[in-house]
């Protein structure tokens, strides 16, 4: 059965024709967006690799049927800077060496994103483990990633407030 | 994954009529459902998607004080209501104890009630199994058991129920409405799972084509809000299913109990209130000695189902420590380890 979705990703609208229903959000924004920063590492919401902002509201592409997602505003790793200004939350990863490998790392920022979103993980870093912990990094670089939330959230704030 | 057709319902009857097929699922999130059809643990030939539904993603508070919660309501959603989360805490700490932020962003309160066991021989179509496959056997029972159930399990099937939503929804009577080819018709949750006996391939009391379209949280609860606590011990702080866990919830009066709500979850194939322990709870001093008494009867049915006694032992030790926890009062703000036994917050009992 083929099936049209139209999504807007990272602000432009795409339509995408499915010939059959069995595709990822995952695997539409790799596979026929060529969008391959949102990497597939489980492909079973395990270790957050996947993960996106689905109306502003992190999730697991890996689990959401494309099909399903009809009308959604999607945004990508690919979405956060503005052309070479990076958000302050990829700053703040790269200054707090919240990364070794980065197969997790776009994972990981778009979760951050989401999470700093939510306002609920505040200055306390035991929320901010807790808020992350969708997200696995092999390499352990968690220490740093945890540092990098917190900076990112109160840079932001600090922008806020001015 | 196998071939399916997808169909999007733009009414309730009308996602009842496309479920009431053979081979039919609803899909909600499917969080639970695509990740079982990647591995070829269930192979529905038609989903329907109730996702999007008209209506049922509504938090209420009805004129009797009672909640109820569309079933496409997202575990989030509900956990972060802030007239919910006051009314049932336990609730919300057990939401908030379960999966990642980013399941909880899209899994539904429905979906939780009818996820799937987490047993990895249901999981696996190479592996015998009666609940996936009826009359194949059950690797489990000689196999890695040392997570399954200790109570209300059969010679056909030892697993257990992952939720942690319905350990707290079960203690404080929560009813399932449901919608079918029939009509409508409600559930106590209490009622709603079934225990496996010859039969576990049939876990709910769901029939073809029937959709769960709310829950609903009695008012009286209302009276256990200060003393109520999920506890979860899980093989890793967090982002794990429960190997035990238990709701505890106390209305307590005077230095005496005047009611207790008791439930445990990685137990059993349902969550499993404990009606016994609550009676014994009943007018007793909230204290150690109360607890452990509890504690004894909650689990004086209880057998190893595989290389999993100790889990006899430790849940009797989350109810007691679970019991400890309400006695001491649910804490103004969720801890930052909602139910974990490793609570950071200051001012939060911690150890007991």
């Amino acid at each position: 059965m083929t099936l049209s979705v139209t999504l807007s990703v990272n602000g432009v609208r795409r339509d995408v024709t499915l010939e059959d229903p069995r595709v990822t959000l995952l695997d539409l924004l790799r596979e026929r967006l060529d969008l391959v920063g949102t990497k597939k590492g489980c492909d079973r919401g395990q270790c957050g690799a996947c993960t996106v902002l689905v109306d502003g509201r992190r999730i697991n592409s890996c689990l959401a049927l494309a099909a399903s997602y009809d009308g959604a505003d999607i945004v990508t790793i690919e979405g956060l800077a503005k052309g070479d200004l990076l958000d302050p939350v990829q700053a703040a990863f790269i200054a707090h060496d919240g990364f070794q490998c980065g197969f997790c790392t776009p994972g990981q920022i778009m979760s951050a994103v989401g999470l700093i979103n939510e306002g609920e993980a505040g200055d306390d870093p035991d929320r901010v483990r807790e808020g992350m912990s969708g997200n696995l990094c092999r390499c352990g670089a968690h220490a740093g990633i945890v540092e990098a939330v917190l900076d990112a959230q109160k840079q932001l704030q600090q922008r806020r407030v001015a | 994954m196998n071939p399916f057709d997808y169909i999007r319902p733009a009414s309730v009857a009308e996602a009842v009529a496309a479920a009431a097929e053979p081979g039919a699922a609803y899909l909600a999130a499917g969080t639970n459902l695509l990740d079982l059809m990647k591995v070829g643990a269930m192979r529905p030939g038609r989903l329907v998607d109730v996702r999007h539904l008209p209506g049922l993603d509504r938090i209420e508070t009805l004129s009797d004080g009672s909640f109820r919660i569309g079933s496409m309501v997202r575990n989030a959603d509900l956990a972060r209501d802030a007239g919910f989360a006051a009314a049932f805490p336990a609730v919300a700490e057990a939401l908030l104890s379960g999966a990642s932020a980013q399941l909880r962003n899209v899994a539904t309160v429905g979906g939780n009630v009818m996820q799937r066991t987490r047993c990895a021989y249901f999981q696996d179509p190479a592996s015998a199994c009666n609940k996936r496959n009826p009359g194949s056997g059950c690797d489990a029972l000689e196999g890695e058991n040392r997570t399954h159930a200790v109570l209300g399990w059969s010679g056909s099937c030892i697993a257990t129920h992952p939720s942690d939503f319905c350990v707290s929804l079960v203690a404080f009577d929560a009813v399932v409405e449901i919608v079918g080819p029939a009509g409508t018709r409600e559930v106590p949750l209490e009622e709603f799972h079934l225990l496996p006996g010859t039969t576990p391939e049939r876990e709910c009391v769901l029939e073809a084509g029937e959709l769960i379209v709310a829950l609903r949280l009695p008012s009286d609860a209302g009276r256990f809000a200060a003393n109520q606590r999920y506890l979860k011990l899980r093989e890793r702080t967090s982002f794990a299913f429960a190997l035990v866990s238990a709701t505890a919830a106390l209305d307590i009066e005077d230095g005496t109990i005047r009611s207790a709500r008791l439930a445990l979850g990685g137990v059993a194939a349902k969550p499993w209130r404990a009606h016994a322990a609550e009676a014994q709870l009943q007018g007793a001093a909230p204290g150690v000695e109360a607890f452990e008494q509890a504690a004894r009867a909650a689990l004086a049915d209880a057998m190893p189902s595989g290389a999993n006694a100790f889990k006899i032992e430790l849940a009797r030790r989350v109810v007691n420590r679970a019991l400890l926890l309400a006695a001491a009062g649910t804490p103004e703000r969720m801890p930052a380890m909602p139910a974990s036994a490793f609570s950071s917050v200051p001012g939060v009992l911690s150890h007991v």
